[in-house]
């Protein structure tokens, strides 16, 4: 620290550059108050120059009140946050503390080691890509250590420090260490760890944690600090394929679309590939979009606004993926679950389950077993008391975008929240979907009207606008389709401009060509509706029986007639286009209203006299119509 | 591992907390208390939201003792990024004619800040309240939640705390419940200084040193900022070079002698510095849960 404390007096710029590329490591330490944890965790920080002298007093003052090292100072005082703990002596929460050295920051997860505190070593784990376990030179691996090594294990954490802590106690031995690591040895066998790191030291002393130990010149390896700065917690999800939970979608106006969220997995570029889960709908990135500029790349962890090429239908919860891999949808699940409640759990109960942006009722369909956290045997249960780890069935009442835990903690995490009191009851970590047929939804298949329109949260139906020519139907289709959008509806428009221009270009304005347009149209109609979508057809549509062909058309409760109501008089006198000018000076044929006879609707759903309502109001009562109705109920 | 640096990483995190929070709450407002820290946090926010502004307000609980540079300050960056700032004073406490003088620190903090806090949230009805605390700053900050319950008086309950794994939040309250969000939970001191010259971050100019006038009290300095300062017999402010490591009510703010005029100047002092930033605050040294307390009651 000598030389970055020079380095700072004398260049700061340079020193804070050096800061700016240090590495992140999370990690957890799990041990009992015995083993001397918090006690470790204070010679990190003192040794590591983290203490300020005002906190150091405090400390100095409180090791004569309620410390236990007599006159020395008793480092754990500094990790023991809550007065209760103080008071008890005891760490009964997770707490958060911080260091740095020169290449690496460091958050460390302070658990405490009991078996009634598991679910806090399972809070503090979930978030650590390291362990140190904790072992007590004189006593060896015991039932709590094989207890942390499993739910350390079970968090998915892959490297684990095995601090051999009270060296000094057992005189320094050799060959005690080497017995140590020996049964160390058959309980990791058993878990399978990707690494594992034997260190022998005294937290007490500081012999191995921050500087090598003199009493142990024996031992040839890193001390507890070098193996912190040198561990290479490479994680699978940084190789994997891209994967983007979103998180919320940025609108600030209709012309920009962003979707939120952090990377779960991989990489992205603009112009990748993508498909969206679980719609299957497939675009490309557009654009990666910051503050401070469009970025070439973004990676796993980072959080982004994302923009793609087409106005594919994506919202929070989807999980835009790379084009080759998507993620996998299902409500069937086998699952671990850490229970968290002083109430126990049942199944078949009804829960919240929050994971990866989505939250869904569902319920633990079965409990299969439940692991004895101190011997790892499974044993038969019918309900989960708080700290209590079942392997469980888990069913949901929608599909979900998922990964298992395995491959990816972000996408393949949950926690179960109650219903009624809103309190965070337990936490799980999905293993496989138990219906692999959950992945014909990207593949299209088994897709009905219902499904459709239920990802869109709305009921299909189609608003038939009738009126004289220059009565204004088009104007309030536009306008309710408007505010439709506006509240994330998916909606189409048909009016004479966009079919009589291609699908019924070879149609006239003969009455049986009239009746064709509108039969043509009908069918069109009912196919989007088929897709999900609202439609708003404006056509003057003069006659009942065509309109009540396209009713029929449509199944019940789908066709809503919207009769915009204007008299002939005040059409004419609008006359927007000048047709009626032409058509009583007889250029146009067969004209409406002029020549050729408008039967009124007796039945419509909605009537709308533009004399009486403005457009925007015409617009709002069509809107009021939907709401009330149950067209638009499902809340987005 | 990725190429993402620590300062990244955090970046990250608290983007993802904010937007978790705009996602999920009806009607969340970000308390805005003008100091480096929430410079920070603001900050943050129009990254988070780009290029939508910040979808909440800002809200201060201006004390009227806050130092007048603070005041200048926040309305100058309301104004400059066209935010919708939300000041809020306790009228109750203005007419009682409370003060840190007259009152007390305490009194004058449970008044003019924690219960004003309270009157602002609760008249707006937030149900999401973003802070810029960190849990670097105090023992009992060490073990509380990103999102953190609170019940409908406000009170924090620091025995039953909703678990948080992952970055899956509980943001789920019952009416008249709200949460209070600390997106910069896991920033050191030393991050949030580096953060700023990274991101050339704006900071009021009182964490600059500059010729102040001072009066030395119980050992801490202590800017006479306006002329309802009392002046004990014999006490004679003086000019001296000064600046502010936190920022707060003048007369519960200690000043540190200092030549520092730049950003990396104050870099260079704090991290040469050898006590805790929350020294130089009146409130903080009594006994060692005593922000614990203050947070049970309400207190941010």
């Amino acid at each position: 620290m000598v030389t970055a404390r020079d380095l700072i007096a004398e260049d700061i710029e340079a020193y804070l550059k050096l800061q700016e590329n240090k590495s992140f490591l999370r990690f957890i330490t799990c041990g009992s108050v015995d083993d001397g944890k918090s006690t470790l965790i204070g010679r990190l920080l003192y040794d590591s120059h983290l203490i300020y002298d005002d906190q150091l007093q405090t400390i100095e003052k409180d090791s004569k009140v309620s410390g236990t090292q007599g006159d020395k100072i008793d480092l754990a005082l500094l990790v023991d946050g809550l007065a209760a703990e103080r008071e008890q002596g005891i760490t009964i929460d997770v707490a958060y503390r911080y260091f740095s050295t020169a290449n690496r920051k460091f958050i460390v997860a302070d658990t405490p080691g009991h078996e009634q505190y598991t679910r806090n070593m399972a809070t503090g784990a979930s978030t650590a890509d390291l362990a140190i376990l904790l072992i007590d030179a004189r006593k060896s691996v015991q039932v709590q250590t094989r207890r942390h090594a499993f739910i350390v294990k079970l968090l998915g954490i892959r490297h684990v420090i095995v601090a051999v802590n009270k060296m000094d106690l057992v005189e320094h031995s050799r060959s005690r260490f080497r017995l140590i690591e020996s049964d160390f040895q058959e309980l990791s066998d058993k878990l399978g760890f990707d690494s594992v790191t034997l260190i022998p030291m005294s937290a007490l002393n500081g012999d191995n944690v921050t500087t090598r130990s003199t009493a142990m010149a024996w031992y040839k390896g890193p001390t507890l600090l070098e193996a912190l700065e040198s561990a290479d917690v490479d994680r699978a999800e940084e190789h994997s394929g891209f994967r983007l939970s979103v998180q919320w979608v940025n609108r600030p106006n209709l012309d920009f679309r962003g979707f939120c969220g952090t990377v779960a997995a991989g990489e992205v570029r603009p112009g990748d590939e993508v498909i969206a889960m679980p719609s299957g709908k497939r675009s490309k990135v557009k654009s990666i979009v910051t503050m401070d500029g469009e970025q070439p790349l973004a990676v796993t962890d980072q959080a982004i606004t994302l923009t793609l090429e087409d106005e594919i239908d994506v919202s929070r919860g989807d999980v835009i993926c790379g084009k080759d891999d998507p993620v996998d949808v299902s409500d069937q699940f086998a699952a671990h679950v850490i229970w968290m409640s002083d109430k126990k759990m049942l199944p078949g109960r009804q829960y919240r389950f929050k994971l990866n942006n989505q939250t869904v009722l569902g319920s633990v369909s079965e409990l299969k077993y439940k692991v004895d956290v101190n011997t790892l045997a499974h044993e038969a249960a019918k309900t989960l008391d708080l700290n209590e780890i079942a392997m469980c069935n888990l069913s949901l009442a929608r599909p979900v975008v998922f990964a298992p835990y395995a491959k990816n903690r972000r996408l393949g995490s949950f926690v179960i929240i109650d219903r009624l009191t809103n309190e965070t009851v337990g936490a799980g970590m999905l293993d496989f979907s138990l219906r692999r047929a959950a992945n014909i939804v990207w593949q299209d298949l088994d897709v009905g009207k219902a499904q459709r329109a239920a990802q869109k949260h709305q009921k299909p139906c189609v608003l038939w606008f009738t009126g004289l020519s220059g009565s204004g139907k088009s104007t309030i289709a536009n306008l309710v389709e408007k505010k439709l959008f506006d509240r994330g509806r998916h909606t189409y428009t048909l009016d004479g401009d966009n079919v009589r221009h291609g699908l019924n270009k070879d149609l006239g304005f003969t009455d049986e060509d009239r009746v064709e347009n509108i039969r043509r149209v009908s069918e069109v109609a009912k196919l989007m509706a088929d897709s999900g979508l609202i439609i708003l057809c404006a056509f003057i549509s003069p006659f009942r029986a065509e309109r009540q062909i396209a009713r029929q058309t449509m199944a019940d409760g789908e066709f809503i007639e919207v009769f915009v109501d204007t008299p002939l008089e005040v059409a004419e006198q609008r006359d927007v286009k000048g047709l009626y000018a032409k058509a009583r000076r007889g250029e146009i044929k067969n004209f409406t209203g002029i020549d050729s006879e408008y039967q009124p609707p007796q039945h419509a759903e909605l009537v709308l006299n533009t004399v009486e309502l403005s457009a925007e109001q015409a617009a709002d009562a069509i809107i009021g119509y939907l709401d009330e109705n149950g067209y638009l109920s499902n809340a987005l | 591992m990725s190429n993402l640096t620590h300062l990244d990483r955090l970046e990250a995190e608290s983007i993802h907390i904010m937007r978790e929070v705009v996602a999920e709450c009806e009607k969340p407002v970000m308390l805005y208390s003008i100091g480096k820290d929430s410079s920070v946090m603001l900050h943050l926010a129009l990254k988070a939201f780009y290029p939508s502004p910040p979808p909440f307000p800002l809200l201060h609980v201006d004390t009227t003792w806050k130092f007048r540079e603070m005041i200048e300050f926040r309305d100058a960056v309301a104004k400059k990024y066209g935010l919708d700032l939300i000041v809020h004073i306790n009228q109750d406490g203005v007419a009682d004619k409370v003060g840190p003088f007259s009152h007390g620190s305490a009194v004058h903090t449970e008044i003019m800040k924690t219960q004003a806090l309270k009157q602002a949230l609760d008249a707006h009805g937030f149900d999401a309240a973003f802070g810029g605390a960190r849990r670097d700053e105090d023992k009992s900050r060490a073990k509380e939640r990103v999102f953190s319950f609170r019940s409908a008086q406000h009170r924090w309950d620091p025995k039953n705390q909703r678990p948080e794994l992952w970055n899956i939040y509980n943001t789920r309250v019952a009416k008249g419940e709200s949460m209070r969000v600390f997106p910069m939970s896991n920033w050191t001191e030393l991050d949030i200084w580096q953060y700023i010259y990274r991101e050339n971050i704006e900071i009021p100019s009182l964490y600059f040193a500059a010729e102040r006038p001072v009066v030395q009290r119980d050992g801490v300095l202590i800017m006479v900022d306006d002329e309802r300062m009392p002046l004990k017999n014999g006490e004679q402010p003086v000019h001296e070079s000064v600046r502010f490591r936190t920022l707060g009510c003048y007369p519960l703010t200690g000043a540190v002698r200092s030549t520092a005029t730049s950003l990396l100047d104050i870099i260079r002092e704090t991290l040469l510095a050898t006590t805790s930033e929350r020294q130089g605050r009146v409130i903080d040294s009594d006994a060692g849960a005593s922000m614990e307390q203050k947070k049970q009651e309400g207190y941010f």
